[in-house]
Parts: C-alpha cells; structure tokens; sequence
C-alpha cells in the first residue's frame, strides 16, 4: 500500500473493511469518536474501525435528527441507515458530546448490529475518582468485548495491544515531526491520509505501511524545503475534508501541526508498557489534551494551542468548528481570547456540512494568509 | 380600571401572589447576600441543592436566569450580546443570555449575585460544563463538577460508586469553602424536606389527572420555580402544601384550567417562555388544556429512588436517573405513562434548537409513542429564550392543522 492506496481507502473504507472480513477473518467493531479505547478491542482480536462520512447526501438520517444537528453526527446516522455499516460486527459509543450521546440512543433503535456498546467515561478528568471511574469502566467494558465477541482478553493480548499501539502513534509522530522541519516533504491531505487510515485499517498491515513511509520520507530528507510558507495550526474536532489541505497549501500556506482528533489528539500520548495494562490506558485517555467535551481544568486547552503555536513556530491559528457543535463553540471566544493577548493571527471556519467547503472558503483563507 | 372578567378571575391561581413574594425576597435576600456575609452557590438546576443548604449557602440557578430573561423579552437582544462576545447563535440560549448578562450586570433582575463559588452537576447536559467554566473564568470562583455518567440503558455499579464518592468530594468542597464542617444531622432534616417537598409537587401536578384539569402545564411552569430553587426548606413544603389545597379546591368547585376542556395534551420539553400566555390562549380557544408535561416533572421523577432515611447515600442513584439524563426508550417510557395517567390525548413537542439532549430523539420518540398509543403529535420547531427562532404564522398553522386531526380523532 501507498499513500495513494490511503487515499483510496477513504473513499470505500466499509469495502475494505469487508475484505478484511472476508481475506483476513477478522472481525471488525465500529466506533466514534477519539475517547475511545481501540486498544481494547484490538486485544479482543478485532478491527477497531472508526466511522467518518463517506459523502452521501442526506435524506434517511433526517427522519430522526433535527436540522440543527453536527453534521459528523448526521452523516453517520445516514451511513448507518444506508446499510453501510451493516459490515461491522458491533458498535461502539464513548461517551462525549450531548449529540453523539443521542446518536447512541438513536443508532441503538434503528441500527441492528450484533452488539452495540456505551462506554460512559467520566466527563471530569482531573480528580482521584474519576481516575478510578475511568479504569472500572474499561474493566467493564473489557469484559463486555469478551461477551459479545466471546474471546479472552489476555494480559499478553493487552500487552501486546500497548507494544503496536505505541509503536503506531510514534512513528505517525515522526512522520508529523518530519514534516514540521520540512513541510514539503510530504502534502497535508497526505499526512491527514494516514492519520484517518490509522483509525480503519489493520493495526498490523498499518505498522508496516508507516514503517515504509518513514523510510521513504528520509530519502528524501535530503531535499531542503525552500519555498517560504505561513505556517498554521488548525483546532477543532476533526477535520474531514482532504481538499481543505490543498487550499492551504495553495494559498501559500502549510498546515504545521493540529489540535484536532484526527490528528494530534490521536496520536499524541505513549502508553506506559510496564505496569498495569488496562490503568495504562486509563492514563492516556486521563492525561492526553482533552477534547471541550470534558474537563481536566480551566485553561489546560488555552495552554496547549498555546505551546503549539510556539513549539511549533507556527504564525497562525485556524478554529474549524462545526456548525452546531456545541462543546467547540463554547470553547471557542476563550480560546480566541488567549491568542489574541498574544497577538497569534486566527480565523473561524465553520464547517456547514461535506460539500461546503470550496470557493467561499478559498476566498476567506487568501485573505487570513495575507493578513498574517 | 377596566372591569374584571369574573368567568377569567374564578381560573386564577391564588398562590400566584405568595409566589411571586417569596421569590422576590429570596433574590433580595441573594443580592444582598455580601454585605451579610452569607455565601452564594451557583448551582444547575439538576444539581444536589441540599447540602448547600444544610451549609447556609444561598443557591442562585442561572438556567432560572434564563426563564426570566426569557419570559421578560429580553432573551433575543441578550443573545445577540453573546454573538459579539463570539458565542455561536446554535448554542443554548440559557448559557448565552446568562454570560451576555454576567460582564455588564444586564438582565431582569440587573445580573445576578456574583458566585462564591460554583456547582455543575452534568445530569442535564454537556452544556452546563461548558457553561460553568466560563463563569468560573469570570468570576474567578472554585468549580466543583458532580459527574453523573449517561446512563443510556443502566446505571452502573461502577457510576454508582463513583458518584457516591463525589458526593462526599462535594461536602468536602463545602467545607473548605464555607470554613465549616458539614453538619450531618442538618443533612437528615434537609433531606427530609426535600423529599417532602417533591412529594407535595407530585401531588400538585397529579391533580392535572382530574377531569378537567384545575392546572395547566403553563401553570406548573410558574410554580416550578420554588421546588427548583429551594428545594430542602420549610417554606417550599409550605407553599406547595397552600397550592394542593387550593388545587383540591378547584376540583371540588369544578374549576377547570380552561373554559371548556375537551383535549388533553402533553407537552414536551421546556417551555417557550417568551410564548407562553399566547401558546395557552391558542390550545385553550379549541378547548385544548395542556394538562402534563416532561419538564415540570424531573423534579420528582426520580422520587422512587430516594430513601428520605439515607437520603445522602441514596441520591447518587436519584440525580443520576433524571429525566435527561438516561436513554430516549426510556424517556419515551416515561412519556407513555404520563399518557396514561394523565389520560393524554394528543402530544405537542418543542423541538428546541437550544437544547439537544432533550430535543435530538424526539423524532424516534413520537414514533413510539404513535406505535404504542395510536395517539397524535405535533411538532414545533422554536427556541425557550431566543425569540428569534419563533414564527408565529408557521407554528400557529401548525397548530390549527393539529387541532383539526384531533377534533377528527
Ligand atoms: S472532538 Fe471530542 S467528541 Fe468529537 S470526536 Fe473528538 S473527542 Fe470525540
Ligand atoms: S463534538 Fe461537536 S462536531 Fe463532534 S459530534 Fe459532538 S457536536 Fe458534533
Ligand atoms: S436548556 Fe438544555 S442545553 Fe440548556 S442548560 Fe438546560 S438542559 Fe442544558
């Protein structure tokens, strides 16, 4: 697989996860979200397998979700009802936003699948007993795996669940790392290719695959970048439209590094490989940037985009905000706040729905990177 | 003066009047709570009050905040102050006319008492966390966060415990910022005053069961005010005692909420407050009463859980299992026994772009509901405070066109 292939998988990702099926005879669990703990169900032998929209008009999900709902919401139920996801042999649900909250109830009724699963982490992070919350509830959720894909999880399966997981968020890491001395090496909506890849694809297939395109990028390291580009962080949820990179990059800009779940936020945290399996992945949900959904404190976000902006020497900040999404929106005026005491240039793009972006946002971002 | 309408003075609710004064001294007695040196809490609506009171804590609730803004009018200019501070218009109209208020001391009542401290209990949404934190930013006051985990289809043993230890996590709170113990034996007694005090509201929305109703549910979203806010005091169990009297009362005289009560409806989520007097003459001029609705209830819908002899031990399971809090089947559950105790005809949902913990799975819960009890439902999309989101021609079209199915019915 190439980067090209990467791409590839993101426009029929349930094909693929149906020749895994098929080929690899593997079992394959659905999930939303970052919060939830793949490695988990990666030791129970299946796929984790993130669902994101695959660009289909809407028409089945507007019978359940009203029109003031995120669209990542309303393109899954719309999946679902589709019958794409009838592949999966079980879903997923962690606990986080009010919407997705509902979309779990909704699904639940609508969406017939072997098992369908609720994790309800704590939405407080940051005190002893949520601590302790967290590690029953993936205890808990442990044992519900084994039931629905009647398995064992074993200490030696967990382990080495944490071993690949490490091994995995390290070297996109260093991919993201790679990119930040010389952007030119490899395109955003490569680099965003591969983060989403690593949410679907085969864990171990996946390993591989980064291992290459780390060895392919350091061949061609050699290559200084010499073009002079605005460097920018975006901040959000996630951000699902592989064009939205281009623009950037035509407009003379390049995207340097991110505070969003499918990208830092996902990959960020090692896992620690020597004590208790399970409280090892309690902590990194515990202790990794937390998404405006949960609370570990009241400015640990404004802090964070803050050392982004200047570890990553970066000369501008982009919110993408869905329209409708109720924890960004609330984070964003303090987050805005913080950057414009430091005089960090940002600007809002709120993302309407897939097939939005385009002209109006061309034009939008030419003028925010000549501002900068 | 002009004369008054004897058949409209006969359907007037008489506590009406002590209500308003008791919430009238209470605010004052809240504003002026710094220069007697009393400590004010903010605390969500679906939060534990009680220990605050048993600490002689002044509890303030924003989202009443809102219902006033809302109801006085000035819920659509507060939300476009929000919008310049950067608040997005999607978001609850509660939390934006609440911290547009906050920096100028603007509102009906002129801001509310600043905060010693705040209380956010998550049991009624992910909005509330977003919320508290930006008054604790501005403010500069200690948050305390009680986590309730969702509980789609259970609550767990694991919440259970968890939830039961923070309750403890919040005394302790109270103590450090209060520098006082927590008396326990007060606890017993506020506990017991709190379960009184729910108990008389159940009975007070219960008579709505007789036929026809002495109260509406426009009715029952004035009242609420006194359980939400000073739930756990004598003078709650006290009102609420005076208004079943006079509700009994009614139901001896025959007084019914509306002139002519032919249709019984329920209505669901909160309430348009900005609306209310023009939503209740609507219903009422096709002899409509709304006699029940989800909201007003959730402040005793989880009575069964609570021991009034354990009381502390027992309301981690209580506050968790509310209302908005567990999964649309369930509600839907909820829903078709105040059908059936109320002896409900027809539905009228408020799709409230502001909420959506309680507004997203509406659809699948009037499908229930017309699956399990072939009865009909309407729909109308609005806001609770943001008047902005109200069109009268669309929704009022919509109503004649439901009232005509359930004359048909
Ligand atoms: S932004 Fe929050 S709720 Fe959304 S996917 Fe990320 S972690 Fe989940
Ligand atoms: S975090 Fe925002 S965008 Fe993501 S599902 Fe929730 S409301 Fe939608
Ligand atoms: S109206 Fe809904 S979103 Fe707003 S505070 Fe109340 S429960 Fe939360």
């Amino acid at each position: 697989m190439n980067i090209e292939d990467l791409h590839n998988l993101q426009n029929d990702p349930y094909n693929y996860a149906l020749r895994l099926k098929k080929e690899g005879g593997k079992k394959v669990v659905g999930y939303f979200c970052s919060y939830t703990p793949e490695e988990l169900i990666f030791a129970a032998g299946a796929t984790p397998f993130r669902i994101f929209g695959t660009r289909s008009t809407i028409n089945l999900a507007d019978a359940h979700l009203q029109s003031y709902c995120c669209s990542p919401v309303r393109i899954a139920l719309e999946e679902a009802l589709s019958g794409k996801t009838t592949v999966l042999d079980g879903i997923v649900f962690p606990h986080t936003c009010d919407s997705i909250q509902r979309l779990s109830d909704i699904w639940r009724l609508n969406v017939p699948l072997p098992f369908h699963i609720d994790v309800v982490l704590p939405v407080k992070l940051n005190s002893e007993s949520a601590r302790e919350y967290m590690i029953d509830v993936l205890h808990k959720f442990m044992k519900e795996l084994e039931k629905n894909l009647e398995v064992k999880i074993t200490e030696e399966a967990l382990r080495h669940a944490i071993a690949l997981y490490n091994k995995i968020r390290e070297s996109i890491k260093t991919i993201s790392d790679m990119r930040l001395i010389n952007p030119s090496l490899l395109k955003g909506s490569d680099f965003y290719s591969i983060v989403k890849s690593s949410m679907i694809m085969d864990r171990n297939d996946l390993a591989q695959i980064l291992s290459h395109i780390i060895q392919d990028l350091g061949a061609k390291k050699e290559t200084p970048d010499v073009t002079f580009r605005k460097r920018l962080v975006l901040t959000g949820a996630m951000c699902n439209h592989p064009d939205f990179y281009q623009i950037v990059e035509d407009g003379g800009g390049v995207v340097v590094w991110d505070d969003l779940c499918t990208g830092s936020r996902y990959f960020e945290g090692q896992l620690d490989s020597t004590g208790d399996p399970v409280i090892s992945i309690a902590e990194r949900y515990l202790h990794r940037i937390e998404c405006p959904a949960k609370h570990s404190g009241l400015s640990t976000r404004a802090e964070n985009l803050l050392d982004i902006v200047q570890n990553k020497n970066a000369d501008g900040v982009v919110f993408l905000i869905h329209k409708f999404c109720d924890p960004h929106s609330f984070d964003y005026p303090y987050l805005k706040k913080h950057l414009d005491n430091e005089r960090i240039p940002n600007t809002l793009i709120e993302m309407e729905d897939q097939a939005s972006i385009g002209e109006r946002l061309k034009t939008r971002f030419e003028a925010f990177l000549e501002m900068i | 003066m002009a004369e008054k309408d004897p058949e409209k003075e006969k359907r007037k609710i008489k506590a009406v009047a002590r209500m308003k004064e008791i919430m009238t001294t209470y605010y004052i007695e809240a504003k002026m709570a710094e220069g007697t040196g009393k400590k004010v809490a903010w605390i969500t609506s679906g939060g534990p009050v009680e220990p605050l009171i048993v600490m002689d804590v002044i509890p303030i609730y924003p989202e009443n905040h809102g219902a006033m803004i809302g109801a006085s009018k000035m819920g659509a200019d507060l939300c476009e102050k929000a919008e310049i501070m950067g608040f997005s218009r999607d978001l609850c109209s509660y939390a934006r006319s609440d911290i547009a208020c906050a920096p100028i001391n603007a509102g009906p009542i002129g801001g509310l008492p600043k905060p010693d401290m705040l209380i956010c209990c998550n049991n009624i949404c992910g909005t509330v966390l977003k919320w508290y934190e930006i008054q604790a930013r501005h403010f500069n006051a200690p948050l305390f966060i009680l986590d309730t985990p969702f509980c789609h289809t259970e609550f767990s043993k694991e919440a259970k415990k968890y939830v039961l230890k923070q309750l403890y996590e919040y005394i302790a709170f109270l103590e450090r910022n209060c520098g006082k113990p927590f008396d326990y034996d007060k606890m017993k007694e506020v506990g017991r005053l709190s379960v009184e005090g729910q108990r008389l509201w159940r009975a007070v929305l219960d008579t709505a069961a007789h036929k026809p109703s002495p109260l509406s549910a426009f009715d029952a979203f004035f009242h609420l005010a006194m359980i939400v806010t000073l739930r756990g005091t004598q003078v709650v169990v006290d009102y609420y005692a005076a208004l079943l009297n006079e509700m009994n009362e009614r139901i001896t005289a025959g007084i019914g909420a509306i002139p002519n009560e032919r249709y019984r409806l329920l209505w669901d989520n909160l309430p348009i407050w900005y609306r209310t007097k023009w939503l209740s003459e609507k219903f009422a001029s096709y002899d409509a009463c709304l006699v029940a609705d989800t909201y007003t209830s959730a402040w005793c819908g989880v009575l069964k859980y609570i021991d009034e002899n354990d009381f502390l031990n027992t309301i981690a399971e209580a506050y968790s299992r509310i209302y908005l809090n567990i999964g649309i089947d369930q509600m839907a559950d909820e829903i078709l026994s105040i059908v059936d105790r109320y002896d409900v005809n027809g539905i009228v949902m408020h799709s409230n772009r502001s909420c959506k913990p309680y507004s997203l799975g509406q659809y699948d819960i009037q499908k229930i509901i017309r699956e399990k009890r072939g009865i009909p439902s309407l729909i109308i999309e609005a806001d609770m405070v943001d008047e902005r989101s109200f069109t009268e021609s669309q929704i009022e079209t919509r109503i004649d066109a439901f009232m005509e199915v359930m004359r048909g019915t």
